[in-house]
């Protein structure tokens, strides 16, 4: 057998399931984003449903809401990981029982993650009720609103609980397997610690922080049942919203749908052109 | 770099350290005690009243909690085998040969591990209606390998480029047929790798929410459907056991795997999916 055919015969069962169900179930939901689907009698393709959603003001702030949540737990979760990391590459006290918590969380799910801090963000939840025997408040509603909240502090703090270890994780054996080497050498010609890691060990360890925040922006961008948890009632998670229009007894909502999933999908293609143009060297190591 | 750290600088790292492990346990203790309360109102810092009820409940044959629990473990270890079995020659392919086009290849196979599930499931969705296979546990377990699969080639691929062929080729040329060369040369040399990814495969079917909420359409009831229901529904105490419940395999496998978990392997990009 030529290693061609091998090859081929080798990939096919994989390449067929992920062509059919993944990118089969993107291209039926582009279609259908266009209202086009021939096989029920749909053969006019429009673009209704674009213009449906693009001139919804509740598309838009669901759009920037779910930027906000994505990018603030994001930026947010990177720089607490680089700085878990830096702590735990030195030897002290408890560093064995973080290092367990970290892998702990890594297989915690979110949506557990999301319970947890409802019950302890909410107005009648675990702080609330410290704040109460501290006389800081009196009823629940004097407690700041952290859950179902405007600005989704709940989500961000949830995402911050599970990502901080999973780019923590990635980063500190990335660390690990530089070693310290080319920090001594900055700093044996004159660095200060500061200067040798903003200068030396930042260059060093960006290209894994990168990759490791591109898959949790895609990530945070895409989730569902954190802001079904969590969220306001509006405006809702892109995800949310979509869902809930999908599942509108209106069928003719549908179509709106897809054309979010859509908006979803490419957003997140955007996230594999950053990875693989950044972030290459990574995967092929 | 090395030299004596001042006291400041210690205690600093010490009192870090405190805040992070409080931080990191913080949201599963309010679950974990909602489990024994019976009865937990506001301003009360621990319940006045502790009961096994919600793990009675949880327990019970009527609840429908321990039918969750198995078609939950069934699906997960479904979604598994059949990444293992499809993943196993995938990475085989993408370890050992150099060939034109592997880059896209790879990169086709990375992009599940990225666009999220609400995007291509609604699409998804209205395809399996004609098919039949909307509301039924297959339909599920074939969603879930969307998000299972992409993560098992990957750490196959990752097996397979540190892996010499010349074994198989000696067995071979001393009369083993190619089925008995697999099974008594490639299987063991890549156990390794199937037990690490096919564990962490089954955690990745074991956290899906929304795939399974669409696809199994109510029926297919897992248990973070389970869970979602009853937090959302304020049946606080009910929720606390099916939590604790749930998590209980990720910890089992944290165990069995804690050094597999070091970040070093490719294992761990997986769980920005969990």
């Amino acid at each position: 057998m030529s290693d061609r055919l091998k090859i081929a015969l080798l990939l096919a069962p994989a390449l067929s399931i992920i062509g059919i169900l993944f990118f089969g179930g993107l291209l039926i939901g582009f279609m259908r984003s266009f209202n086009y689907m021939p096989v029920i009698g749909l053969t006019d393709p429009d673009l209704s449903a674009y213009a449906a959603v693009f001139t919804s003001k509740e598309f838009y702030l669901s759009f920037l809401l779910t930027f906000h949540i994505a990018f603030t737990s994001t930026v947010l979760s990177s720089i607490l990981a680089i700085g878990a990391a830096l702590l735990l590459r030195r030897t002290f006290i408890g560093r064995s029982l973080i290092n367990f918590l970290f892998q702990l969380n890594l297989t915690v799910p979110h949506l557990v993650g999301a319970i947890g801090m409802l019950y302890l963000f909410s107005q009648s939840g675990s702080f609330a009720r410290l704040g109460a025997e501290w006389n800081l408040i009196s009823k629940p509603s004097d407690f700041p609103a952290m859950v179902f909240d405007p600005y989704a502090i709940g989500i961000i703090l949830q995402y911050i609980w599970k990502e901080v270890p999973f780019i923590g994780v990635i980063i500190l054996a990335n660390m690990q397997s530089l070693g310290e080497d080319y920090e001594s050498v900055a700093r044996s010609l004159g660095a200060n610690k500061w200067q040798a890691f903003i200068h030396v060990l930042m260059p060093l360890i960006f290209p894994g922080v990168l990759s490791a925040s591109i898959i949790v922006f895609a990530f945070t961008f895409g989730a569902y049942e954190i802001p079904a948890i969590l969220g306001a009632s509006y405006p809702k998670a892109l995800p949310v919203l979509a869902y809930q229009k999908y599942t509108d007894v209106d069928l003719a909502a549908r179509p709106e749908a897809m054309a979010m999933a859509i908006v979803i999908a490419l957003l997140s293609a955007l996230m594999i052109y950053f990875y693989v143009r950044y972030t290459r060297r990574r995967i092929r190591s | 770099m090395v030299g004596k750290e001042s006291f400041s600088v210690r205690s600093f790292r010490v009192l870090t350290g405190i805040v992070l492990i409080t931080w990191l346990i913080l949201p599963l203790i309010p679950l974990a005690i909602w489990s024994f309360a019976k009865g937990w109102f506001f301003p009360d810092l621990l319940p006045k009243r502790w009961s096994m009820q919600a793990w009675d409940y949880a327990l019970s044959d009527t609840a429908g909690v321990i039918d969750s629990l198995w078609l939950t473990i069934g699906i997960s270890l479904a979604a598994t085998a059949l990444s293992i079995l499809v993943g196993i020659p995938a990475g085989r392919a993408l370890g050992m040969y150099k060939f034109k086009g592997k880059e896209l290849v790879e990169l086709l196979i990375l992009a599940p591990t990225i666009v999220p599930g609400i995007a291509v499931v609604l699409g998804i969705h209205s395809v399996f209606i004609s098919m039949g296979l909307n509301n039924t546990v297959s339909g599920v377990i074939l969603v879930h390998l969307i998000p299972t699969l992409p993560y098992m080639v990957l750490v196959m691929s990752g097996i397979f480029a540190n892996y010499d062929p010349s074994f198989e080729a000696q067995a071979r040329s001393l009369g083993a047929s190619p089925i008995k060369t697999f099974w008594h040369v490639t299987l063991p040399a890549i156990m390794p790798g199937i037990i690490v990814g096919g564990l962490f495969a089954f955690l990745v079917s074991w956290s899906q929410y929304i795939l399974t909420l669409l696809i199994g359409g109510g029926r297919v009831v897992t248990l973070p459907l389970l869970l979602f229901n009853f937090a959302t529904s304020g049946r606080n105490d009910i929720t606390g056991a099916i939590g604790m419940i749930y998590i209980l395999p990720g910890i089992i496998i944290l165990l069995l795997t804690a050094k597999h978990l070091s970040g070093r392997s490719g294992a761990v990009g997986g769980f920005g999916q969990i």
